[in-house]
């Protein structure tokens, strides 16, 4: 199986030949990539070199003229370096644009903090009208890119990463699949936390939904699936910045009385290098942690 | 040439008059006045815009990067016929689309809204790229900035790719009245030479010579014009008052909100 960013640049690739609205705007990375591409279409596959605020600036004047651009680079560079370049030359000009991530929260753990972004999605929660993708599978990021690509003006970011579930889901943008009923509780799985979540679960009674879409929040399913629960208790589940859903949830739930458990990474900064699957036990996010922190804080 | 109500264009003389309706204040200074004759020229003679066909895919594209002190860009706006010149009493106010930093979506004419310093060069960019990737040959894009605001690094960016891929689309004007806090030695003009554009710097007052720098032949490399206008603190001395000022490219007064309410205050 290619991985979310190989199957970024097939992808990317085939929809360049279909769509003459769509350019591309890099910033070296994954420019090797996309040689076929550039070759093919000159004008609409831009490559800036390493210059982050061009970037997104020089998106935001191609959706001015009328083309919807898809912008990527690592997370770090995309969201955090160039962040106002995002507020003001897509959100502020009223301009959409589709930003697709590699390297999320820990996928370079061997780079360091400094190719690290466990804040992109809290970051892009302080702006309005976001939808934020985080596939868990190259099937779901293919999906969901293609739904990007064609979605209007809107803004949207997908988020792809190393560490994925081993079987795809139907993709559903702005609703939670229920993937396991249960009775005690919810548990929310965003995109590829999903596998580990349904292993910490097992044998327990709970509710699992997922999350492929995190913006906008389901918030219906998750006050219908709370409410119905013996207790109303919801587990979040997020492969970035512990808590950053914590807002929406309980926002969803602000009509009776709840709790909320919001695990994801942890705030401190990990000084570990490493792989991406260390990283993933030295947050506290494999199924054996995750199993412990869920019955403690649901006293099973 | 097109008015708001059709009976009497507005010339180059209307445009203090139309400034004087958002300041109270008949007098304007070299200051608040920087980038009046730049944007005159520009409107009157060169770019191909109308207000009645702003949506255009063939327009030019005409981005006021230094968003700061728009009131000579509303006025010019508001004498070509793109803004209602009623509007311009109400310069700041909660209802008013003109803000003291321009709002591309609620200010008709106006292709981006600004405010923060160093933005407008990146979207120029794109916008060119844009342009041309639809095979829209004609449209020249345009972009105005000040001297202090090319201390943001996001221009050299902009002016590094741009001068590297020949984007000879793409125009900036520089309106110098030496307001970088640590100046451009060897001029601002060189900054742009040393990264393969062409480079003209001006009289940002005379309106010829605007004109003949605006409409010089480069092929292949993008173009600046360098208008050179009053030093800002020369202005300041002569007002002996800084309350004219609010149309200055003294970004610190523009981005703190207490110095800037004081700024302009007389507007009240």
């Amino acid at each position: 199986m290619d991985t979310m960013r190989e199957r970024f640049a097939t992808v990317t690739t085939d929809l360049l030949d279909r769509d003459p609205r769509l350019a591309l705007v890099l910033a070296a990375i994954s420019a090797d990539r996309f040689q076929d591409a550039a070759r093919a279409h000159p004008d609409r596959v831009i490559d800036v070199g390493i210059r982050e605020q061009l970037l997104v600036g020089a998106a935001g004047g191609l959706a001015l003229t009328g083309l919807r651009p898809i912008v990527h680079t690592f997370a770090s560079f995309l969201v955090e370096r160039p962040f106002e370049q995002v507020k003001l030359d897509l959100g502020h000009q009223g301009v959409g644009a589709v930003l697709v991530s590699a390297g999320a929260s820990y996928d370079n753990a061997s780079g360091g903090r400094t190719h690290q972004s466990p804040g992109d999605v809290a970051l892009l929660d302080t702006l309005d009208g976001w939808t934020i993708h985080v596939p868990g599978h190259p099937d779901e990021a293919e999906a969901l890119l293609r739904h990007a690509a064609a979605d209007g003006d809107r803004h949207v970011y997908v988020r792809l990463s190393e560490q994925a579930n081993l079987a795809a889901l139907p993709v559903s943008p702005g609703r939670f699949p229920v993937v396991r009923e249960g009775r005690d509780a919810v548990v929310l799985a965003v995109g590829p936390m999903l596998d580990a979540v349904l292993e910490a679960t097992s044998g327990r009674d709970v509710t699992v939904l997922y999350a492929s879409t995190v913006r906008p929040f389901d918030a219906a399913t998750v006050a219908a699936t709370v409410s119905r629960s013996v207790r109303p208790d919801l587990v979040l589940v997020e492969p970035y910045l512990a808590g950053t859903s914590a807002a929406a949830a309980n926002e969803a739930l602000a009509a009776f009385p709840h709790r909320v458990l919001a695990l994801g990474t942890r705030r401190e900064e990990l000084r570990k290098y490493g792989s991406w699957q260390e990283h993933v036990v030295g947050h506290g996010l494999d199924a054996g942690a995750l199993r412990r922190r869920i019955d403690e804080f649901l006293e099973l | 040439m097109a008015t708001k109500t059709g009976t009497r264009p507005y010339g180059y003389d209307d445009l203090r008059g139309l400034m004087s309706r958002m300041t109270g204040d008949e007098k304007h200074g070299p200051a608040a006045t920087s980038t009046l004759d730049v944007l005159w020229v520009l409107y009157d003679r060169v770019l191909r815009i109308s207000p009645n066909a702003p949506d255009d895919p063939e327009r030019d594209r005409f981005l006021l990067s230094k968003g700061h002190g728009p009131m000579a860009y509303y006025a010019v706006l508001a004498a070509r016929g793109f803004v209602p010149e009623e509007w311009l009493t109400g310069f700041g106010a909660y209802d008013s689309p003109l803000g003291h930093h321009p709002d591309r979506t609620l200010v008709p004419g106006a292709e981006i809204g600004s405010g923060s310093l160093g933005h407008g060069l990146g979207l120029a960019v794109g916008s060119a790229l844009g342009l041309r990737a639809q095979g829209l040959t004609e449209p020249r894009v345009w972009t105005l900035v000040g001297d202090a605001e090319m201390d943001e690094g996001s221009n050299l960016e902009a002016v590094q790719y741009a001068g590297a891929v020949g984007l000879d689309r793409l125009n900036v004007v520089v309106v110098d009245n030496r307001s970088a806090t640590h100046g451009w030695p060897g001029g601002l003009a060189s900054r742009f030479e040393a990264e393969g554009w062409s480079a003209v710097t001006v009289d940002g007052r005379d309106h010829q010579a605007l004109f003949d720098a605006f409409t010089a032949p480069h092929p292949g490399r993008p173009h600046v014009v360098v208008a050179r206008v009053e030093a800002k603190d020369a202005a300041a001395v002569v007002q002996g008052t800084n309350v004219l000022r609010d149309d200055d490219e003294d970004e610190d007064e523009d981005r703190y909100p207490q110095s800037h309410h004081s700024a302009h205050s007389h507007q009240n």
